[in-house]
């Protein structure tokens, strides 16, 4: 059957649907960013709920958010921040044909990836031992807030429960990327993958860039 | 389409201005600003936010048509939040009785 392309040669990568490669990266990065906005609506419900609720009980809110660790919080931040880095810079390397670059920078992304999830069970081992996992067992020093911070609580597991959920999907996204990677099927006419599973791991960046000040530093001014 | 290479020396200026903008709102945090002190909090969020996606995601570079598809996702996200806070946060408002 003719198919009008002559004697050209089809990249391997090419589905037959699309006209070419072109065609084909900007309907991925658009499926991409569709279900990109559905994770936003589904993370938007809960800062609605957390900013509902912090509406509600400030005071409880300042006090519960005090008991966080803040060194960890930060340097969690300045970890994703960096893994975003990596992560574009994986890009660029797949874009410029560098090899060797783009493996190196996706296991450094995988690297401070895994940073974060072991700061972040740092700081979940920290909460279940002072008792500020919700449940019969929560115990808040400040009496008078308990049942109101038991709500931070709740949220506060809740969401970066969800958002290390989304970081360990992302390793494993990352794990077929640097699988790909070292089998050479990334090429600089067809980085889609990569590009598509950046999209992805700036995301889950872009959520913490806003739990952070959110869970860890409300009315921090008021205790020092 | 043109592939659109963004040199790596954007991507580096981006990563400082993260940098500064995660000490900004971790320092600014211990200063009593009232109400001040969530705006600035949220402002650098956003801030943030917007570098990641325009350049890490490289939406400035982007189609018209990606740029319709984020700004309406947003869009909805602003009337989940809208919507609804204008019940919870104006509830206090009426106390007449």
């Amino acid at each position: 059957m003719p198919d009008g392309h002559g004697a050209i040669a089809h990249h391997p990568a090419l589905a037959h649907q699309f006209d070419d490669l072109g065609q084909q990266k900007e309907a991925a990065t658009l499926g991409m960013w569709a279900f990109l906005i559905t994770e936003i609506l589904f993370f938007g419900g809960m800062f609605l709920l957390y900013s509902v609720y912090r509406s509600m009980y400030p005071a409880a809110f300042a006090a519960a958010s005090h008991e966080m660790i803040v060194w960890a919080g930060t340097l969690n931040t300045c970890v994703l921040i960096t893994s975003s880095l990596t992560m574009a810079l994986a890009v660029h390397a797949a874009q410029t044909d560098n090899r060797r670059l783009l493996v190196l920078f996706l296991v450094a992304t995988m690297a401070l990836g895994t940073v974060f999830l072991g700061v972040k069970a740092f700081e979940y081992y920290t909460e279940f031992s002072e008792h500020h996992l919700p449940g019969p067992g929560f115990h808040f020093g400040e009496e008078a807030y308990a049942k109101q911070a038991q709500i931070f609580f709740s949220l506060y597991f809740m969401m970066t429960g969800l958002h290390a959920l989304h970081m360990i999907i992302g390793l494993g996204v990352m794990t077929v990327m640097l699988w790909m990677s070292l089998r050479g099927r990334i090429t600089p006419e067809y980085y889609t993958p990569i590009e598509v599973s950046g999209l992805y791991w700036h995301f889950v960046d872009i959520v913490w860039i806003f739990l952070f000040p959110l869970l860890y530093l409300i009315g921090r001014h008021l205790h020092g | 389409m043109a592939e659109h290479i963004i040199p790596k020396r954007t991507y580096y200026i981006i990563f400082a201005t993260l940098m500064v903008c995660t000490y900004l709102t971790w320092q600014v945090a211990y200063f009593d600003l009232g109400p001040l002190n969530t705006i600035a909090a949220l402002g650098i969020a956003v801030f943030k936010a917007v570098l990641v996606v325009l350049f890490f995601m490289h939406v400035r570079y982007s189609t018209r048509l990606t740029w319709a598809v984020v700004a309406g996702g947003l869009f909805w996200l602003m009337i989940l939040l809208a919507l609804t806070f204008s019940d919870y946060l104006t509830r206090g408002w009426l106390r007449t009785a």
